[in-house]
């Protein structure tokens, strides 16, 4: 069958917020600072467990009706900050006729818990007689009716419809870090197919979550001994500290962009995923094959890899084995801005696309000594992406 | 020779195998059956304690045996598949030539798992969060985490039917079973890929599931009788009832599957969208979007009103969905809406949230197959204020060659389907 010949796919828009700042130019100053610029560390709320918690922001900015900021929570809120930032950076923010076109695709994992009511009922649980019926008769009284809302995954998407007005189509991917790749992929291959002229893709993740800490404790993937760059962590067992991010971006076709004057950041060319069973190097194959698929088209010194190491050892080994092989100068993003699960890729396509624009690497990142200084001029971006469990992708960002 | 272009010069999308699993039953025969007999599926909670609680009926799905909501959901997201693709006659054993599209539920720990952490903290009184973390430091819970993972569901899936690439979950509320056909049908018509397995399941009726939907006023509370209780477009619905069930669709171009000889079952020939910015769970009192997700189906299908002769309905029960519905479909329809059936299979199975876009799109299937159209049971006092042909309690045989599918969730999800049958 003919494939539809591609069309160009411009990333005009970048709404970013993490524990470095709020906008790429706060990223590139903190990126470029001590270590008191990008360490944001709070070792102390959910000790031992460490986060990154996001900068504080002046919700109202982008979120303006109190009602609505009420509705929300934290991971909802930062979405939908987040969300409008890019927007607003696209020139798009407002443009009711624009936005009813826009697509939306987020990648989302659950809302938080109410973590009073939770103890009460699981103390109360232990003692009573008839669980299920004190379960039920507890949920009906002490659950908030409208915490449900600040749970569904699909309502970061929802938010963003009733606070932007983003209603051209809405549809919400869950799985983690695969979750975000592939919300960026889908949106760039109906970006390039016709399917659509402009896209809103993003995701946010609340690090500052005693159930999210939980998730990965689980596992034991918690890294609880004294921060260290990503790369560092697997000789001492692993380990990954989760961050807050919201990121998003808007990508548009070049001739839609154009027409409207607006200017781009960069050029999205490429996105990748893949699951395999990470069996039998299944996965360090699956890397191969997606760089191979890039690799006839970078140009030679000019490439940055923007990696989305979570720190996890069995992850971080399967990224190293194509990185070792390869040698490009690497920057692990998730050092600093800690490991937002779903919101990881977009944040990292937005970074990669921050560096490409200005034709420059950051350094070193929280002074990792495993990536090596890039002063050549960077041209092109690869960002890739290794699951704490599952999901295998990378992108290819592009300096316009 | 049949078109293997449409109207706007894609690939035309074929459905070549179908599942379904619902608490009528397993599979396409028993469903049917009963479905075209108006019985019900919803019953009396026995999965959980129902005391204390407000509403005390749903259309669990009881015969499969299951660990939690992700082990039921991928238990009838399989049993769904394997019909589906047994049907379709599609690749090898234990393979698939083309990526999974999932609609699921939301993923989340549940109380006999957080119960285990806390027991595992040794801590019975005055439990909090730190008490929690630290029962999960204490033993190896990483079989719990792998399971309560988002992607779980979709990876134990894509290993079962061995599906190539990443398969994508979705979550579009009360809508995601469409959305996952949507996204699938992109994917062909793109280029992306000849085939695709979409499947929507949704086994999450557990009880803090059931009370979240309670405490938004959003359930039936007709518990003396369940199989009256869901009465779509009557004049005394006063809510949904929460179901489970499956259903799965092996999609592939019409060029595909004409090459490989495969049957026909029926085309996916457009697929609509608008979202709706007015509010978190109410649609917006004019219906735009509504009436735009449809006009945009219709549109991307090539087709007018006038060319459908069936609709099934979203159709939940809730006095607010039924009547939106309503001024949606006369708006797009006008007149002609007097001359189109309207049914809801929710009638029967309930509302299968995250199933239901996917499970409705199969039943639509048939319905064009068979030429007869499930009813609209419990239909005992008609709402005046909703004038439609509702195929009222007795399922009605009547040809039909197209018809829409719609399905509307929380967050302003609204996604329309055309569904047909095989051109001439």
């Amino acid at each position: 069958m003919a494939i539809a010949p591609e069309r160009e796919a411009w990333i005009t828009g970048i709404g970013l917020v993490s524990a470095l700042g709020e906008g790429l130019d706060a990223h590139w100053e903190a990126l470029h600072g001590d270590r008191e610029a990008w360490l944001k560390l709070d070792s102390t709320t959910h000790a031992p467990y460490q986060v990154h918690p996001a900068v504080a922001l002046d919700l109202a900015k982008q979120i303006p009706d109190r009602g609505d900021r009420r509705q929300m929570e934290g991971w909802q809120r930062l979405g939908t900050y987040a969300a409008g930032l890019a927007l607003e950076n696209a020139g798009v923010k407002g443009q009711d006729d624009l936005l009813k076109t826009m697509h939306m695709i987020v990648a989302a994992g659950g809302g938080e818990r109410d973590y009073a009511v939770d103890g009460q009922i699981l103390s109360g649980l232990e003692a009573s007689n008839e669980p299920g019926k004190f379960l039920n008769e507890r949920l009906m009284n002490d659950l908030r009716p409208t915490l449900f809302l600040a749970q569904l995954s699909n309502l970061l998407a929802g938010n963003i419809s009733i606070v932007h007005g983003v209603v051209g189509s809405s549809r919400t991917f869950m799985g983690e870090e695969m979750a975000g790749v592939d919300a960026v992929r889908v949106a760039l291959g109906r970006c390039h197919a016709a399917q659509g002229d402009i896209f809103l893709v993003g995701g946010a993740y609340s690090a500052e979550r005693p159930d999210t800490i939980l998730h990965f404790e689980l596992g034991h993937m918690n890294w609880t001994k004294p921060w260290v760059p990503v790369w560092e962590r697997p000789k001492d067992g692993g380990g990954t500290i989760l961050g807050s991010v919201g990121a998003f971006l808007v990508i548009e076709a070049r001739e839609h962009a154009e027409k409207r004057g607006a200017k781009p950041i960069a050029k999205l060319s490429k996105v990748s995923s893949d699951r395999t069973r990470r069996k039998d190097g299944d996965a360090e194959h699956s890397l191969a094959v997606q760089w191979n698929e890039i690799s006839p088209g970078l140009i030679p010194g000019a490439t940055i890899v923007v990696s989305g190491a979570t720190g996890v050892s069995e992850a971080v080994a399967i990224e190293r084995d194509i990185l070792d092989q390869r040698r490009v100068p690497t920057r692990a993003t998730g050092s600093v801005l800690g490991h937002s699960v779903e919101a990881t890729f977009p944040a990292n396509v937005a970074l990669a696309a921050m560096m490409v624009a200005r034709g420059e690497a950051v350094p070193p990142i929280g002074g990792a000594k495993d990536e090596a200084r890039m002063t050549r001029k960077v041209k092109q971006a690869v960002v890739t992406s290794v699951g704490h469990w599952r999901g295998e992708g990378m992108a290819l960002v592009e300096a316009i | 020779m049949a078109l293997m272009k449409d109207k706007h010069g894609r690939p035309v999308v074929v459905v070549t195998g179908m599942g379904v699993v619902t608490s009528l039953g397993q599979g396409k025969d028993e469903n049917w059956a009963k479905l075209t007999a108006g019985q019900s599926g919803i019953h009396t909670i026995t999965r959980f304690p129902i005391d204390g609680l407000r509403t005390t009926i749903a259309g669990t799905v009881d015969f499969v045996p299951f660990d939690n909501a992700p082990d039921l959901t991928t238990k009838m997201a399989a049993l769904a598949g394997d019909e589906a693709v047994a049907e379709a006659k599609i690749g090898g054993e234990g393979t698939f030539p083309g990526p999974l599209f999932l609609g699921m539920p939301p993923v989340e720990l549940e109380w006999p798992q957080r119960q285990d952490l806390a027991r595992a903290s040794a801590k019975s009184a005055d439990i909090t969060y730190t008490d929690i973390l630290k029962g999960a430091a204490a033993k190896d819970f990483s079989a719990m985490q792998t399971r309560f993972l988002f992607g779980s569901v979709g990876d134990a899936l894509a290993d079962r039917f061995g599906t190539k690439g990443a398969p994508i979950s979705i979550s579009t509320a009360c809508a995601t079973g469409a959305t996952a056909i949507q996204l699938a049908v992109e994917a062909i018509r793109r280029g992306e890929t000849e085939a695709a397995l979409v499947i929507g399941a949704d086994g999450s009726a557990n009880q803090e599931s059931l009370v979240r939907f309670s405490l938004l006023s959003a359930l039936s509370t007709r518990n003396g009788d369940p199989t009256a209780a869901a009465r779509p477009f009557s004049k005394d619905r006063d809510g949904f009832v929460m179901a489970e069930g499956a259903g799965a669709l092996v999609l592939e171009s019409y060029e595909h599957a004409k090459a490989r000889g495969a049957t026909i079952l029926g085309v996916v020939e457009g697929c609509g969208e608008m979202a709706d910015s007015f509010h978190r769970t109410r649609s917006s009192p004019d219906g735009a979007p509504i009436i735009g997700c449809i006009r945009n189906a219709l549109d991307d299908a090539g087709v007018t009103p006038a060319d459908v002769q069936y609709v099934n309905a979203h159709g939940t029960s809730t006095p607010e969905n039924d009547k939106m519905e309503y001024v949606g479909l006369a708006a797009v329809f006008g007149e002609h809406l007097a001359k189109v059936a309207v049914s809801s299979n929710k009638s029967m199975i309930g509302h299968t949230l995250s199933a239901a876009g996917a499970i409705e799109a199969v039943f639509t299937l048939m319905t064009i197959r068979h030429g007869v159209i499930p009813p609209t049971i419990n239909h005992t006092e008609a709402d005046p204020a909703i004038k439609m042909d509702l195929v009222p309690n007795v399922a009605r045989k009547a040809s039909v060659t197209r018809a829409i599918s719609n399905s509307f969730g929380f967050g302003g999800q609204n996604v329309c389907l055309v569904l047909a049958a095989e051109p001439a």
